[in-house]
């Protein structure tokens, strides 16, 4: 892909990246947050976050599956949008749906399942965050880095948990959401698993002992 | 992806904002039937948002500031129109409130079924201002219209063996999509059914409802009759009922079928005693900033503890 064609894809990335935080500032300005606007900015920021997550965790399923190029090159701007958000979901909950009251927000992280995985899947986006950068990658080598990043499976996983334990019961969209990421993961698992098949295969195998 | 987010409705789409901003006139000429034995309510008959005449009931009234009518008619739990707050709102047109025919009977003297305008002509209508906390950890400050429960199920007169009152919810999924089975299944088993204990239900607060603002109820409220049970959790108010039946066995609800270790058959707001996956100390009153903490029996603790006393309430959640 030409260099134009690059700038089109991070351009078009960046939009859709930028595209509901606009959304939130309109409904905002025009006062059309509905009866209970923190709970639909939380709803809001916490679906973009998992969006823009599976988003950056379906661009290695596309080349492996389609063998195109060009969704590497996205991979880490979606990822820092998911962390982004992220991060707006979580400060709304500290800032405006508790505002400050951290007796309660810390029993809720201790007692509530589906705080306590929400929490632990935004602690494990910061190291990845803060390693994204190219410099960082040639600081910590390629291979480290590569593991490192394999982070972003379990931050995947405990996102889906965090949805799932808190969907009332009646909705259906969270499994959709767990059904798209067993999708993603399922795809790198068949890769390891072929590659693994062929490694065995490549091994020689003893001949059989002939019985006495 | 799709953008969910509620479909917003102006104030005028729904409901005249001059019938609740007269209400007092409605109320004050309710009264005024109500002195001279009159119970010409012909406007009852008339869809949601008409004007529905009422006595106040200051002394069954909370204080505080109604929420604004708008986010009670857009902000639902109505499962039987969908799960999302907007669904209601948006599908309550599919709902046909005329004719309706509620059924009471099971251990009674006197099983009957009314008319819902017979109902209403039958009892003389009350405006009452309670609080509604819902298990979401949300409440409204609402002016509901009706009559006490126990004036109708007087009039089936309960026998010995009655304990337990159950009310049934209409069951059609032409008018309700929500009761359509979902791709996923799950959710509720229909039709809606809820239940009280007999003395809950002759508790005086426990309200049968018709109107609230002023207004017949609307659609996406639970029309065209539903009671109204305030010290509980909204989800105890059953909606758009089409049966009221008396029980010697205590009736599985809904909730309890779909989720009984979350949702349990008394399910009286207690700030503490939380629900499983989040704590039921603190509240947000729509239109509020601020939570507040939530008040035991929803604020009604001085009416209604005494029906539980001696109960271990973290048992009977």
């Amino acid at each position: 892909m030409g260099r134009r064609g690059r700038i089109v894809l991070k351009i078009a990335v960046w939009a859709i990246g930028l595209a509901p935080l606009a959304a939130l500032v309109w409904w905002i300005a025009r006062d059309d947050l509905g009866a209970n606007p923190i709970s639909l900015i939380t709803n809001h920021l916490g679906d973009w976050t998992f969006r823009l997550l599976l988003a950056s965790l379906a661009m290695t399923p596309l080349r492996i599956v389609f063998g195109w190029g060009w969704p590497a090159l996205l991979r880490r701007l979606l990822g820092l949008f998911a962390f982004a958000y992220a991060v707006l979901h979580f400060s709304v909950w500290i800032l405006v749906d508790h505002f400050f009251n951290w007796g309660q927000m810390a029993e809720d992280v201790v007692k509530r399942p589906y705080v306590t995985v929400g929490m632990l899947a935004l602690l494990t986006l910061i190291p990845l965050a803060a390693t994204s950068t190219t410099g960082m990658i040639k600081r910590l080598g390629a291979r480290r880095w590569t593991r490192l990043h394999r982070l972003v499976y379990l931050t995947g996983v405990l996102a889906a948990l965090h949805f799932l334990w808190l969907a009332k019961v009646g909705r259906t969209d969270q499994y959709v959401y767990v059904a798209a990421l067993a999708v993603l993961l399922g795809v790198r698992v068949v890769t390891w698993a072929r590659r693994l098949a062929r490694r065995v295969q490549k091994i020689p195998h003893p001949r059989p002992a002939t019985p006495p | 992806m799709r953008i969910r987010r509620a479909e917003r409705f102006r104030p005028s789409e729904i409901t005249d904002e001059t019938h609740y901003l007269n209400r007092r006139e409605f109320i004050a000429g309710g009264a005024a039937a109500l002195a001279l034995g009159a119970h010409d309510r012909a406007d009852a008959a008339a869809p949601a948002g008409a004007p529905l005449k009422a006595a106040h009931n200051d002394a069954f009234s909370v204080k505080d500031a109604p929420t604004k009518l708008e986010s009670v008619t857009t902000y639902n739990n109505f499962y039987e129109f969908g799960v999302n707050k907007d669904d209601p709102s948006r599908e309550a047109h599919r709902l046909k409130t005329r004719p309706w025919t509620i059924k009471v009977d099971g251990l009674v003297q006197k099983p009957r079924t009314y008319d819902i305008d017979e109902l209403i002509r039958a009892f003389p209508l009350e405006e009452r201002v309670y609080a509604l906390r819902c298990v979401e950890a949300w409440s409204m400050i609402i002016p509901w219209i009706g009559v006490p429960l126990s004036a109708l199920l007087k009039q089936v007169e309960p026998t010995s063996q009655a304990k337990f009152v159950e009310f049934t919810t209409l069951l059609d999924a032409a008018q309700f999509p929500g009761q359509k089975p979902g791709f996923f299944g799950g959710g509720l088993e229909w039709p809606y059914a809820e239940g009280l204990r007999l003395d809950e239900a002759l508790h005086p607060l426990t309200l049968l409802t018709v109107g609230m603002y002023g207004q017949v109820l609307p659609n996406q409220n639970g029309a065209p009759i539903r009671v109204v049970v305030p010290w509980k959790y909204g989800f105890k108010s059953a909606k758009s009922i089409v049966r009221i039946r008396l029980v010697s066995e205590q009736p599985k609800t809904a909730w309890e079928k779909a989720a009984g270790q979350e949702y349990g058959f008394y399910s009286n707001v207690n700030p503490n005693v939380s629900h499983p996956r989040w704590s039921q100390a603190t509240e947000r009153r729509i239109g509020e900033f601020r939570r507040r903490p939530t008040l035991m029996f929803n604020g009604y603790a001085d009416q209604v503890a005494s029906l539980y006393s001696g109960m271990d309430l973290k048992k009977y959640y």
